[in-house]
């Protein structure tokens, strides 16, 4: 008996026995000719070589490979149809030191995963990309791809693919040039022995890219599918190489000057803010204003409710604030509900206010009637107009904005013009808890010292013209 | 707990995921939850954690099915029409056991419906929109407090279940500010050798969510199964507000939870025997503490922002013991306490008068 020394031996990065296959477990699922089991050899051989077995993950499509990891001994993790680039994109940020290959089908990638390639390849995501076009869908019995062929026929193009139907076919590659990301993109066949070699070639280049942290790397390997096509496994091979190569001229389509995606640093220590404890403590007599202002968005609106509610934390009441939001606010009204209380707040909604804080007529015309009887009314105008005055309610009227613009030289002080009216007719809040509310929330130190000089003026002048 | 500090409802989620150990955020900006994704940009950064905004909510919760097969702590937010788009991937996240914590600040639907506070999300949420027999754990916040102190009970529920944990909240919740104190530290992350991670170790490790044959399949399904029934056990929470001896009980969530409270004490200050019963979580739903109090309880109001779908839930814990009736508002609007105080005296009077 002679010697026989295996020039080819299973790769490493396949088991040895396929036994997550529940039948046979020595052969692949795959039909005899089909490109799948030849691209999986030749993922399998670069694996080896680059010695990354240990650092792989595999990601198996929806499509007649949805069992790759059966096969490859790395990690593995089998995704949704379409969405491997996605999962590709968060398990490499996840871990960047794994090295991510996706593998997907044409149906996969080019029709219900189109959205998800195109932005991991424009986001220059490091993983390799594995894109196998069989022209056909293999899994579901052989119906139209995207990348099909004109007059091709399948399942659902029975008189073949018509460019009035269902028009052209999508050349990936092609597409994902346009883009500034990829730093690699080739296209191969399995269309004979020297295509299969340099197929094995830029599988290898690609991963290696990855390797170096040079970004995206695609592959788009031109694959028979002798079954769904109804060829042999030999002539399903002729018609990759004489016919799906004019359509998807072979060759690398994009090497990329190397330039590699930095290499993680751990920032220094992080810790949110950790507040302090409120100025004051809870006032020995009840407490309960169920406040509602509101005016044209840019009045300063939420930030007079803001204040309040900061100012009641600090001291040391249960507050809430609650704005409208939305497109309420484009369309130029907004309001917020504040509630400042001694008892724990139950509903943040205020719908009957006991203040009501009016920055302009349509909100004092469209809260005046909600406001409880015995209520207070601030509105920033002449007069209540006297078509909707109410004689149940404590009303107050300036006009803020002139006196805003007079005394802190801006009318977007306006808000805190009111807020000196409220809090010298009130006393709503002790004025040290206000003043540390406008320092923790108006950051800049000139709006600080015209919001000042606003809130004074306020309360002088309500002082003057209203005292009670 | 550090010192309470005024925050949106949306900001105590991030915090919250991030006090617990979120260290990837992948997602879709939609009103009312976008600051969830916005705080989450500014601070995941800083702790060397990954923030990316997706082409899609579809591309978003596969990230969530990447990051978590490779074993970290990640969310996602959205709101109604993003959550549509995400059932698919939330089936297979639940398929392939796949911890991941969504927050659901809901809005007006059906359709892109508008931008207020609707909870017409319940069940494509807590019936589990996607297909297939899976259940999301679903945790309804009623304060910013509990914005984040559930966010971080998601992350640990996600996690010991293997399974995606749902923050359902409106839009009032997340949009509105309180007082919160926020833990000062980070939680420890348990490990995952199950994960994926790209190493020797977890080399043989694989997450799939296909069974092709039915036996197979089969003994899945009842594995899952058999996590939700031990979830029905061991994880619900609720809070009871002068039910025990409540004549009439009202059951509501989120924003209605709130102003249900000031209806109780309302209708107890007119001599009224009202109380409330406030689901925590939503999956496992507090069927048996209803069923407890249906026994002395005379009638029960679910009120809800949708046409009627916790409701349901209600009715199946009750089980035809007493009247359960829907109190709801829609399209954004928020019932007042005085409208609901209005009709649950017309039931107590009718109580009276039987
Ligand atoms: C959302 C969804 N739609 C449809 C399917 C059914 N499906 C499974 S595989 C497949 C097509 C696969 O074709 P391709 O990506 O070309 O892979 P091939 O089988 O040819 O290798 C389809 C449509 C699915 N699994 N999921
Ligand atoms: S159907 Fe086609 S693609 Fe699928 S295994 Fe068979 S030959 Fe390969």
């Amino acid at each position: 008996m002679p010697e026989y020394r295996p020039v080819q031996e299973r790769s490493r990065s396949f088991f040895p026995l396929f036994e997550r296959k529940p039948d046979n477990q020595n052969a692949t699922h795959y039909c005899p000719g089909c490109g799948h089991g030849i691209v999986h050899k030749l993922i399998a051989r670069a694996i080896d070589d680059l010695g990354i077995q240990d650092r792989a993950i595999l990601i198996s499509p929806v499509g007649c490979s949805v069992f790759a990891y059966f096969y490859f001994d790395t990690g593995n993790v089998q995704v949704a149809h379409g969405r491997a680039p996605a999962v590709a994109t968060a398990i490499k940020r996840a871990r960047p030191d794994a090295i991510v290959i996706s593998y997907q089908g044409d149906g996969d990638l080019a029709a219900i995963g189109t959205a998800e390639i195109l932005h991991a390849a424009a986001r220059d995501e490091n993983f390799t990309t594995i894109f196998i076009n069989n022209a056909i869908y293999g899994m579901t019995g052989g119906q139209l791809a995207p990348t099909s062929m004109v007059g091709q026929k399948s399942t659902t193009t029975p008189a073949g693919r018509s460019i009035w139907n269902e028009g052209y076919p999508l050349h990936v590659c092609e597409v994902l040039n346009t883009l500034d990301g990829p730093a690699y993109i080739e296209r191969v066949a399995l269309g004979d022995n020297k295509m299969i070699l340099y197929a094995a070639k830029a599988i290898r280049a690609a991963i290696q890219a990855q390797m170096d942290r040079r970004g995206f790397s695609f592959v788009e390997v031109l694959s028979p599918c002798p079954t769904v096509w109804g060829k042999d496994p030999v002539a399903a091979q002729q018609w990759v190489r004489d016919e799906m190569t004019k359509v998807y001229p072979l060759g690398v389509i994009r090497d990329r000057d190397p330039w590699t995606h930095p290499i993680p640093v751990p920032p220094p220590p992080f810790a949110f803010p950790s507040g302090a404890p409120p100025l004051l403590a809870k006032p020995d007599e009840p407490v309960d204003y169920r406040i509602k202002v509101a005016g044209f968005g840019g009045q300063g609106v939420l930030l007079l409710g803001e204040l309040l509610a900061e100012a009641g934390l600090q001291a040391g009441l249960s507050v809430s604030w609650l704005p409208s939001y939305g497109p309420e606010m484009r369309s130029g009204t907004s309001h917020c509900h504040v509630r400042l209380s001694s008892e724990e707040v139950d509903s943040p909604l205020v719908t009957n206010p006991n203040v009501l804080i009016a920055l302009n007529e349509p909100s004092l015309r469209k809260f005046l009637h909600t406001v409880e009887p015995g209520g207070w009314v601030f509105f920033n105008g002449d007069a209540i107009p006297a078509d909707c005055a109410r004689a149940d309610v404590r009303a107050v009227a300036l006009p803020m904005t002139s006196l805003a613009v007079q005394t802190a030289g801006d009318a977007k002080a306006t808000n805190m013009v009111m807020l000196g009216v409220v809090q010298q007719a009130l006393h709503l809040l002790p004025a040290a808890a206000v003043d540390q509310a406008m320092h923790s929330l108006i950051h800049s130190e000139r709006w600080l010292a015209i919001d000042h000089m606003a809130l004074n003026a306020g309360s002088h002048r309500y002082q003057e013209r209203c005292h009670v | 707990m550090t010192h309470k500090q005024l925050v949106k409802g949306n900001e105590a989620v991030v915090r919250g995921a991030i006090l617990a150990g979120c260290r990837a955020f992948y997602g879709y900006p939609i009103t009312p939850a976008s600051e969830i994704a916005e705080g989450a940009a500014r601070y995941l950064p800083q702790l060397g954690g990954t923030f990316l905004q997706a082409e899609s909510e579809t591309a978003a919760i596969n990230m969530l099915y990447g990051a978590a097969s490779a074993g970290l702590r990640s969310m996602t937010a959205s709101s109604g029409p993003g959550m549509s788009l995400m059932q698919e991937g939330i089936s297979y996240l639940a398929g392939a056991e796949l911890p991941c914590v969504i927050a659901d600040i809901t809005r007006g639907g059906p359709g892109l419906g508008n931008l207020n506070p609707e909870q017409g999300d319940y069940f494509q949420v807590v019936k589990g929109g996607g297909h297939g027999c899976y259940r999301n754990i679903v945790l309804a916040p009623d304060s910013c407090q509990e914005m984040a102190d559930l966010t971080a009970l998601a992350f640990e529920l996600a996690d010991k279940y293997r399974n995606p944990a749902v923050i359902l909240a409106d839009g009032y919740i997340g949009q509105m500010m309180e007082p919160v104190a926020f833990s000062s530290e980070f939680s420890a992350v348990p490990e995952k050798n199950w994960a994926v991670k790209g190493t020797p170790q977890t080399r043989p490790n694989f997450v799939t969510s296909i069974h092709l044959e039915a036996d197979a399949l089969e003994r899945h399904v009842r594995a899952l199964e058999s996590k939700y029934i031990a979830m029905g056990r061991d994880e619900v929470r609720y809070e009871a507000f002068h039910a025990d001896d409540a004549e009439v009980v009202l059951v509501g969530y989120g924003i209605v939870a709130r102003i249900l409270k000031q209806v109780v004490t309302q209708a107890r200050g007119l001599g009224l025997s009202v109380g409330l019963l406030r689901p925590i979580t939503l999956f496992p739903f507090p069927s048996l503490a209803l069923g407890a109090l249906s026994r002395h309880a005379s009638r029960f109001i679910a009120v809800e922002l949708s046409t009627g779908q916790m409701v349901e839930d209600v009715r199946l814990a009750v089980e035809g013991r007493k009247p359960v009736e829907l109190f709801s508002r829609v399209g954004g609007n928020v019932p007042t306490a005085a409208e609901v105080l209005t009709f649950v005296r017309s039931r107590v009077q009718e109580l009276c008068h039987a």
